[in-house]
């Protein structure tokens, strides 16, 4: 191997034989990435500037490098938003050089495509202008960062998940996946929904977050915030319908786990200011994820499953 | 029990513990009544990777289903879509991630209902290891053989038995060695190489990740310990190399204006710079002059590392392509023999137009027979003459008599099927990671049947001849 004729800068390595779990988890979410490009029309990443969608475009980049990402993203926008987030998928955007699609909720709300419930969340809201951001740009193929440990209903998601044309999931006409022949064959109307991390647990994510140094938006970190208690989580005041006269605002030292519609995404109590504090404080977590920070996961046990049916993500 | 946490959980560990970590991808067969979901749940609650809510969503639905809740039932962590809580079966494949400070694992947790035998077809499929469970009171039943069967057929390189109920036969070591020496006697006639049996109480936890004292006459390894030990991926990257393009890599930026990669997971063996490669099915040859990626250049890489690979000529290659050694002679071929699992309730028709995936190639193809059919519970194979003409049947007809030599939902026969054009024909009895295909249904795009290329376990089974047969074997079809 000392004659090499690599043209690119850097000295070329031998890869280490052994590929670490991490490794191994890289490269099944690249190899399905590559597929999705390889078979498919019109693709696009569903990016919220949460985690797990910034996990996504970054192995994208690394997919398709020293080409640019070959798809736009699409961000579905409660309206509810936290600044930190939205200034972060804007200057992602940009440096990247990618085209962002918006599906606004706002928008489905004041054409009447979907109803407010008052006080309600926001997030069961998403799937109408998801739907119809998929008909209207036509995309064949919608990459999503669903992992199957976040939830019961997930366990059985396929890496390639066929949607009819209504966005409907139907758990038994699920095809088979075999070794890592994906079948991303549908018909017109119809769409596959993608999950590059099905296999990846909270904790791979984040650990991969610290290998790679992924920059997230600041309110994952430890930070103060005037916060108020509804259902056991603690809120953020904002012009979406919180507080309430009887509820108290205080100022707390808090991080999000998740990044959603602020109505309903809750921060938790932590002092984690770096990766491997939260990774220290995920691994210790008595709490998964979804239990602690989504209100509406807890409507019942099968919500979740009500939701996927219906097309949500 | 629903007061313990996981603060103390071993996966967490160090950074420099769980960097060096490798990953193990299982599945586990049984039925729920061979305690399977408690199993699992076992191995969940015991390696900390069961969380205080889900713990308490648990513990919530066992009062609810009339338990005091002072046990926990562990099988309820494992059920995941509500169909399946109502009748209290398991319907589809579903994921578990566990992990130790050694290893993370990836279990696909298939079912053992006979109606849902492609579910078991699909686990295995990537599965290094497969955990087949009995129970002690009752043995090697025809289920236990069958899951061993299509372990076999998938081509597990481990199998474990996991002989649970242990506490209801007094862990009476009589009783584990029969089985287990059954069982054995068994894997042999399917070629199973490496089994294991390791008897166990899933209810109570021995000798699923802590060794119990109530086995004294067993100093074998727990079952975690087994699943800690096997090697991972040792198979893959001692093959020989074999590299399906996925996608070309062509930026035509202003830094890139001529780049060309071929981006691509290598399936088996080892790519290095320098490597006089063949382009197949072209034959083309060109030697690799960069490995790259987005961390930099490599000198080589081994499976299953994703990759982007640069050849010194400019040759014609695009996606379906297979990158293989140029000294190495590689079957191709249009006439492809091969033993499917068939998917869907649509019987297989004999002259039916399909697309064959294999690799990241599709290809448009005519299935002309079906011309043997493995019975899993009793391992014998009936075997009929070869069909010389393609008859033309019409698909509408289902009666079993307008196609008599199909195959119906999780049947399992060898089929000959001809493509329009050469692919990479790897038998995968010696190439497990490009030895298999799938049968694709042109019109709406359902895969209909998941297929092995060349001889499996159906060819290693004696075959019944077509003369000696029953004829009433239709009332089994397609199980």
């Amino acid at each position: 191997m000392t004659t090499s004729t690599t043209t690119l800068p850097g000295a070329a390595t031998a890869a280490p034989a052994r590929l670490t779990q991490l490794d191994a988890l890289e490269s099944e979410a690249i190899h399905v990435m590559r597929e999705v490009a390889g078979e498919f029309e019109r693709p696009v990443l569903l990016f919220s500037g949460g985690k797990d969608s910034i996990v996504m475009l970054h192995l994208a980049r690394k997919a398709f490098w020293p080409a640019p990402v070959p798809f736009p993203v699409m961000h579905v926008d409660t309206g509810h938003n936290f600044p930190e987030v939205i200034a972060y998928r804007d200057a992602t955007v940009a440096e990247h050089g990618l085209r962002l699609v918006v599906a606004s909720v706002q928008d489905a709300i004041d054409d009447g495509r979907v109803v407010e419930t008052p006080g309600g969340s926001r997030n069961p809201l998403q799937t109408v202008p998801l739907l119809d951001a998929i008909t209207q740009h036509r995309f064949d193929a919608v990459f999503g960062g669903g992992r199957r440990d976040e939830e019961k209903a997930r366990a059985k998601e396929r890496m390639f998940s066929l949607r009819d044309e209504f966005g409907q999931w139907d758990p038994r006409r699920q095809r088979p996946e075999l070794w890592d022949l994906y079948n991303g064959r549908h018909k017109p109307g119809e769409h596959v929904r993608v999950f590059p991390l099905s296999n990846w647990t909270e904790l791979d994510v984040w650990r991969y977050i610290e290998r790679e140094g992924i920059p997230l938006p600041e309110i994952y970190y430890a930070h103060e915030r005037d916060v108020f208690a509804r259902d056991g989580m603690w809120l953020t005041a904002g012009d979406w319908g919180g507080p309430r006269p009887d509820e108290v605002v205080e100022r707390r030292v808090v991080r999000y786990r998740t990044v959603g519609d602020m109505s309903c995404t809750g921060a938790v109590d932590s002092h984690a200011a770096t990766v491997a504090d939260v990774i220290a404080e995920v691994a210790s977590s008595r709490l998964t994820e979804r239990g602690a920070t989504r209100a509406d996961d807890r409507a019942s046990e099968a919500a979740m499953e009500d939701r996927k049916r219906e097309g949500y993500f | 029990m629903g007061t313990q946490t996981t603060t103390d959980l071993p996966a967490a560990g160090g950074a420099a513990d769980h960097a060096q970590r490798d990953l193990l991808r299982l599945a586990t067969a049984g039925s729920v009544d061979d305690g399977k979901s408690t199993l699992i749940g076992r191995l969940l609650y015991d390696t900390k990777s069961v969380l205080a809510d889900q713990l308490s969503a648990v513990e919530r639905a066992t009062r609810a289903r009339g338990g005091d809740g002072t046990a926990v039932d562990l099988a309820l962590l494992t059920d995941g879509l509500r169909a399946e809580r109502e009748q209290g079966i398991t319907i589809d494949v579903a994921y578990r991630y566990f992990s130790t400070a050694r290893r993370a694992f990836v279990l696909a947790d298939t079912p053992g209902h006979v109606q849902y035998t492609r579910n078991m077809v699909t686990g295995a499929s990537t599965a290094e290891l497969a955990i087949v469970l009995v129970d002690a009171r009752k043995g090697v039943l025809e289920q236990t053989r069958r899951h061993a069967a299509l372990t076999a057929l998938l081509g597990v390189p481990h199998v474990v038995l996991a002989v649970n109920k242990m506490d209801l036969v007094g862990f009476d070591q009589a009783t584990f060695t029969a089985i287990a020496r059954e069982f054995a006697d068994y894997a042999h006639v399917l070629g199973l190489p490496d089994v294991h049996a390791v008897p166990l109480s899933a209810l109570d936890g021995d000798n699923v990740v802590l060794r119990s004292d109530r086995t004294p006459w067993y100093d074998g390894p727990t079952l975690l310990e087994l699943l800690e030990q096997v090697p991972v991926g040792r198979d893959a990257a001692a093959e020989p190399l074999r590299l399906p393009v996925q996608y070309v890599i062509r930026p035509r930026t202003p830094d890139h204006p001529d780049y060309r990669g071929y981006a691509g997971k290598v399936a088996s063996g080892l790519v290095r710079v320098g490597d006089e490669l063949r382009v197949l099915p072209s034959g083309r040859t060109s030697r690799v002059v960069g490995i790259d990626t987005f961390d930099g250049p490599l000198t080589q890489a081994e499976a299953p590392r994703s990759v982007t690979v640069r050849l010194a000529d400019d040759l014609d290659v695009s996606r379906g392509d297979v990158l293989v050694p140029a000294q190495e002679h590689v079957r191709t071929g249009q006439d492809l023999v091969g033993t499917v699992c068939w998917l869907t309730e649509r019987r297989s028709v004999a002259g039916a137009r399909v697309l064959v995936r294999t690799g990241t190639r599709t290809v448009r193809a005519l299935l002309r027979e079906v011309d043997a059919r493995l019975d899993v519970d009793t391992l014998t194979v009936e075997q009929w003459d070869p069909v010389d003409t393609v008859r033309t049947i019409d698909a509408t007809d289902t009666s079993s008599d307008a196609a008599p030599r199909s195959l119906g939902l999780n049947a399992i026969g060898r089929v000959r099927v001809r493509l329009a054009e050469p692919v990479v024909l790897d038998d995968y009895a010696t190439h497990r990671r490009t030895g298999g295909f799938l049968l694709v249904d042109p019109a709406d795009g359902s895969t209909l049947a998941a297929g092995m290329v060349g001889p499996t376990l159906l060819d290693r089974l004696a075959p019944v001849r077509a003369d000696e047969r029953d004829d009433d074997w239709l009332a089994g079809a397609g199980i």
